[in-house]
């Protein structure tokens, strides 16, 4: 069940993923991202963390990809109607990591891999409880550095999108 | 059957290169942003992943500074391509070339 679970997710994210990186229109390729980040909350589940995969959905597909959509509406772009492809630089680049992935992969498949712990054995330990008794004892100072650089970053946000006050 | 953190780690590797081969191939700029969130994304997976194997929980801490991290540059960066777009009418990075010498 669970690795069948696995496979599932693995394979819409790894699908999904590819067709946003095709795709002409970027509004599809922002559905398609959303629909790679469902997949990748999914893993978060079977990896112990409901609290992260919470978050992700929340933040990422509810916040983030909804930003995303804003501006690609607003500008309105048309599809990418020129002539696809790239220069050579890029796609010689592209082969040679897509290369070493692929080298990756076989080497991964050869050698036996240590296994996790099975995902119901202790659904406590990435519980909400849990990771805020950490984030709030031991990583208080950077929770609050990050309230910072969000306003920082609401700052700046707005100062670059204002229109010159004449 | 318990599956392999190999196999988690070559996910996360997998969905990296597309990510990197959408930043190299892409002209779009927004497509190319999604790209980058994309491999972010992969390597919150490679946290999440290790956190489960070592048994703290400090791989998902992480990950929560991650996606804070990614949404102040989202906010950011959306922001320089909407004024960009003001002055150039255009979001293809092969005709915002200003800066080249």
């Amino acid at each position: 069940m669970i690795s069948f679970l696995f496979f599932l997710f693995s394979v819409v994210a790894i699908a999904s993923a590819i067709m946003m990186v095709v795709h002409r229109n970027a509004v599809y390729s922002a559905l398609f991202l959303i629909l790679t980040l469902f997949a990748l909350a999914g893993h978060f589940v079977l990896l112990n963390a409901p609290f992260i995969a919470a978050v992700h959905i929340i933040v990422y597909a509810g916040a983030i990809m909804v930003l995303f959509l804003f501006v690609v509406m607003l500008l309105d772009l048309k599809a990418d109607e020129r002539k696809s492809g790239s220069q050579g630089f890029a796609k010689i680049f592209g082969g040679i990591v897509t290369g070493i992935l692929i080298l990756e992969l076989g080497i991964m498949i050869k050698k036996g891999s240590e296994s996790l712990p099975a995902a119901s054995a202790n659904m406590q330990v990435g519980s909400t409880n849990a990771v805020g008794h950490l984030m709030f004892t031991q990583y208080l100072f950077p929770f609050e550095v990050a309230s910072v650089l969000l306003l920082s970053a609401i700052i700046g946000s707005v100062i670059l999108a204002k229109r010159k006050l004449k | 059957m318990e599956i392999p953190a190999s196999y988690y780690l070559l996910l996360s590797g997998i969905l990296f290169t597309i990510g990197v081969i959408g930043v190299l191939t892409r002209r779009n700029a927004i497509i190319i942003f999604m790209s980058i969130e994309l491999m972010l994304n992969a390597v919150n997976l490679s946290f999440v992943t290790f956190s489960r194997q070592i048994g703290s929980l400090d791989g998902q801490i992480f990950v929560f500074f991650v996606m804070v991290v990614a949404a102040a540059e989202v906010a950011v960066g959306l922001a320089l391509i909407v004024a960009i777009f003001r002055v150039k009418e255009s979001v293809y990075v092969d005709e915002i070339n200003l800066m080249k010498w």
